[in-house]
């Protein structure tokens, strides 16, 4: 990480005896891509719009570019926001909107009309200008919310779920350009999302947050591939938790006994919180468990009992032989390969580096 | 289904009911006799001339038009600020503070009108135009919070917040983004308050002492049958100026909600 | 060097949480502040000009008119006439009974002419033209109040629209009399407040998720039990609002027994004017004044608390 642009230090809200900031501490670079991923209610919003200055800070100190921003309105910050419903202003035409804060800049007509000209080209709608903005499409509402605050030049652009409106081919889309605007303009970009995958998809770094609190901050092949407990590893994609008891070893490994797989060694840096002995949870992805014979790793055997068609992949509910509860196993379907039936009788690879610890 | 049914039927009587007696003012204004009554005798635009020979009439319009501008102006003032709080802050003893504001919307107007007058002869303040306003301001105000007050509601509060994360401070975004966006509700309120205090019997009727309003002036005309033929004429012009009033602020209502692209539903109402 | 840092540590830790109390204070501060500052103009006017005067119109009820000064001492003596006394009393309940019966039978009549046409106008008219019908219902009431009053005169007096046409055609030999009465007042008021009850069901009507209808249907109701099951419960709302903007105004109303009554039907309005303006005794007005906003105001409370239950047990 470069050098930090936004240092959020022990940041605290509460509306009377609501805690929405339970002290979330964090350092964000400039230039970087920053998530703040959580389900409702979780503060992501209410830290977003603390570091716009739409809410003022009951505790802690918040600083962008090594100034305090306590008492520091919204219109006297370096940042910039996409709002959520995008609030384009209806009573103006898309130029106008995306001139509306240049006002404040000291620009003659002709700067303020080229900026304006740049920006719109920059998010794809160049010569967009005198369009009334209640005809905009919402991918276009989107892209005029992001030009009206890129030409502001901000130090950080923030972004309220900005993608939640638009459907799915859209919003995949919308992800690339986002990333490849990002880019191009190099500043920091604060992006809120309740959305796992678009979070994953665009950060350099994602914060998931629960209880007004950062669960885990990392990026995002560390948060996918060893979260922190099992509440991040559930809300991050799907994984399978297989109960066992665990021996730790004089290593620092732990040696766990999982009812249908075995005896297996995890590594010590996939015990999330440091190996302990006694009762735990085995983590596996459905897609690093295996259906058929080749492939590296170790053998189990069991019966399909639901198989889930996706098109693309296949999802399929294993009972392993001698386990309680079955285990899920996603498997892409490339050519040549059958899809299972129910009831169909299985060998399953899997690998205990594959594998997560949790004690929670 | 889609023949007419009982209902629509009903509709129609129902129609006419409403518009029985409007229908009776340009009928008898153009009718060529005194008495009010069918068969009619013949067309006539004397009543229309002998109109605007009574300087009494014209005074009292011009009072009325007078108090009601001020009036309208001043309650769409207070609308404005308390529907602002009603709208987006949370205060202390708010309900009780917003109910004794809204009151008179529920209060008989003799109610409102007697304990004016109690309060000015208490004073020994002499009655005069001015005084009608404090009764009609006081009458209008909750009309236009409660107009103000949905058009605040409708505006996107994130609206606000745009303009000033894009570097405009609070009075800046107020004249750029709010006061546009609520403009349509402030020209509602205008015309319902303008419209009330013209048509505003009971208060003016206590508190005009002797600059009559319209309404006051007719008042004392009707007792006469000699003068109804001419109340007629009068009537129909207020009719037809209210129908252009209507339509001008429905045709701008429209068009202010295209612009913004609103739904379009109902009118003023 | 414990003494000195002792006593400095005490103020820091108070100073720490009060800085945080101080914060949240003022955030509330700011924003209660804001508001009151915002409404405070409507508010002054509104205790200068409405709560201090009814103030004073019920301390003026319980003084006494002596000739043609005030006796500001209080005494119970005008509520004594108005409501106790056998002799002076029956007059002003008689008066109040009138009033009472006359507003409520224009409240019902409205109601119920009003509740088909807005569930005419929501149900069965198309949504483009919706706008157009609310706009032709409400066109007659933008003429003076005063003139559609005195319309309904000239429609029922003896040598009036109805009487000529029903003579002219042969129907009646002698003119019916029809002005002068309660009937009268009543059609009256019921056409002068009827936008009032139409829009008020028309957008509770508006509100039903037309889903639940349907719903209803799919559920094997008839139309009619839909309607009575469903629908009417929904537009309830709307009905007593309804209900209650034409029950309350049309109470004190002072043009219509004028007009229409002829002073042969006076209600209470008509009584309060005079006792203010012609028998010059305010506090008897104001008595008048008080104890019929008492008696609204509680057949409004006792309606909405009935309806309210009645509304629970539907639910």
């Amino acid at each position: 990480m470069t050098e930090p642009l936004i240092v959020l230090d022990r940041v605290e809200k509460h509306y009377g005896a609501v805690q929405a900031l339970a002290g979330v501490s964090a350092e964000i670079g400039a230039g970087e891509f920053f998530s703040l991923l959580g389900p409702s209610g979780c503060g992501k919003t209410t830290l977003l719009r603390a570091i716009a200055g739409f809410e003022e800070l009951t505790g802690g100190r918040l600083t962008i570019d090594g100034r305090d921003m306590a008492h520091v309105p919204p219109n006297k910050r370096p940042t910039n926001m996409v709002f959520q419903s995008y609030a384009i202003f209806p009573h103006l035409d898309v130029g106008q909107n995306v001139g509306f804060g240049l006002r404040k800049k000291g620009l003659d007509k002709a700067e303020m009309t080229r900026a304006v000209g740049d920006a719109l080209t920059m998010v794809g709608l160049g010569g967009y200008e005198k369009r009334a903005s209640h005809a905009l499409s919402g991918g276009q509402r989107q892209r005029v919310a992001l030009a009206r605050a890129l030409v502001m030049k901000p130090k950080v652009l923030l972004l309220d779920e900005p993608l939640s409106a638009l459907d799915k081919k859209l919003r995949e889309q919308m992800q690339v350009e986002l990333i490849r605007l990002q880019r191009q303009v190099g500043i920091t970009f604060i992006l809120v999302t309740h959305d796992q995958e678009e979070a994953l998809v665009m950060s350099d770094r994602i914060a998931v947050m629960f209880d007004g609190q950062i669960a885990q901050l990392a990026d995002p092949e560390i948060l996918y591939r060893a979260p922190v407990n099992r509440r991040v590893a559930s809300f991050i994609g799907m994984m399978n938790f297989l109960p066992t008891q665990v021996t730790v070893l004089p290593d620092g490994t732990a040696e766990v006994d999982v009812a249908g797989l075995g005896r297996a060694t995890i590594p010590a840096t996939q015990c999330a919180g440091g190996a302990r002995a006694g009762k735990g949870a085995v983590g596996i992805r459905p897609e690093t468990l295996t259906i058929g014979r080749e492939g590296a790793g170790r053998v189990a055997e069991g019966t399909v009992e639901e198989v889930v068609y996706y098109g693309d992949m296949t999802y399929y509910d294993v009972l392993l032989d001698g386990a309680a509860a079955p285990v899920t196993i996603s498997m892409r379907n490339v050519f040549g390969r059958d899809v299972l039936c129910r009831g169909a009788r299985t060998p399953v690879r899997w690998a205990p580096e594959a594998m997560v610890l949790f004690h929670d | 289904m889609r023949r007419p049914g009982t209902l629509a039927i009903y509709a129609a009587f129902y129609l006419v009911f409403l518009y029985a007696p409007v229908i009776l003012l340009p009928l008898f204004a153009f009718n060529d006799g005194t008495i009010i009554a069918f068969p009619l005798s013949g067309f006539t635009t004397h009543w229309f001339a002998e109109l605007a020979q009574t300087d009494a009439l014209i005074d009292s319009v011009v009072t009325s038009l007078i108090i009601a501008v001020v009036a309208a102006v001043l309650a769409t003032l207070l609308g404005l600020l308390a529907a602002r709080a009603a709208a987006r802050t949370m205060f202390p003893l708010k309900p009780g503070i917003m109910g004794l504001i809204m009151l008179p919307l529920i209060l008989p107007e003799i109610i409102i009108a007697v304990a004016l007058l109690v309060v000015l002869s208490q004073l020994g303040i002499a009655l005069a135009s001015w005084t009608v306003i404090l009764g009609h301001v006081l009458l209008c105000t909750p009309f236009a919070i409660a107009i103000l007050n949905s058009a605040f509601l409708a505006l996107d509060q994130s609206l606000e917040e745009a303009a000033q994360d894009l570097g405009t401070t609070k009075l800046e975004t107020f004249w750029r983004v709010t006061l546009p966006l609520v403009m349509p509700g402030i020209v509602s309120s205008l015309l319902i308050s303008f419209t009330i205090s013209l048509d505003e019997f009971i208060i003016a009727f206590f508190l005009s002492g002797n600059e009559p309003t319209l309404p006051v002036y007719l008042w004392s005309q009707l007792r006469f049958p000699a003068r109804i033929p001419v109340v007629m004429a009068l009537g129909t012009l207020l009719l037809i100026a209210s129908l252009v009033l209507l339509t001008t602020a429905e045709y701008f209502r429209r068009r202010g909600a295209a612009r913004t692209g609103q739904d379009d539903h109902g009118g003023f109402m | 060097m414990t003494e000195a840092a002792a006593p400095s540590a005490v103020p820091a830790a108070a100073q720490l949480g009060q800085t945080r109390a101080d914060r949240f204070a003022r955030w509330r501060r700011g924003e209660a502040a804001r508001g009151l500052t915002l409404v405070s103009p409507a508010l002054i006017y509104a205790l200068l000009l409405l709560a201090a005067p009814m103030g004073m119109i019920v301390a003026l009820s319980f003084a006494t008119q002596t000739y043609l000064t005030i006796d500001w001492s209080p005494s119970l003596a005008n509520y004594h006439e108005a409501w106790i006394d056998p002799q002076e009393s029956e007059m002003y309940r008689a008066l109040m009974g009138r009033s009472l019966a006359i507003s409520g039978a224009v409240t019902a009549i409205t109601v119920l002419l009003a509740f088909p046409i807005a569930y005419f106008v929501s149900f069965h008219v198309a949504p483009r033209r919706k706008a157009l019908w609310i706009f032709l219902i409400t066109i007659p009431f933008w003429t003076s109040y005063l003139l559609r009053v005195f319309l309904w005169k000239v429609i029922l007096q003896e040598n009036g629209v109805v009487n000529s046409i029903l003579m002219g055609a042969g129907v009646i030999d002698t003119p019916l009399d029809m002005l002068f009465s309660p009937d009268a007042i009543i059609i009256t008021l019921a056409h002068a407040w009827a936008p009032f009850a139409i829009l008020p069901i028309y957008v509770a009507l508006e509100k039903i998720d037309r889903s639940l209808l349907e719903a209803a249907r799919d559920l094997g109701e008839n139309r009619i039990v839909t309607f009575w099951r469903v629908t009417l419960p929904l537009a309830l709302p709307g009905v007593v609002a309804a209900a209650l903007i034409v029950f309350i105004p049309t109470i004190g109303d002072y043009v219509t027994p004028a007009l229409i009554g002829g002073g042969r039907v006076p209600m209470i309005a008509n009584m309060i004017q005079a006792q203010f303006m012609v028998l010059n005794n305010r506090p008897m007005g104001a008595a008048l004044a008080i104890s019929a906003m008492v008696v609204v105001a509680v057949i409004a409370i006792l309606f909405l608390l009935l309806n309210r239950r009645f509304l629970k047990v539907r639910q």
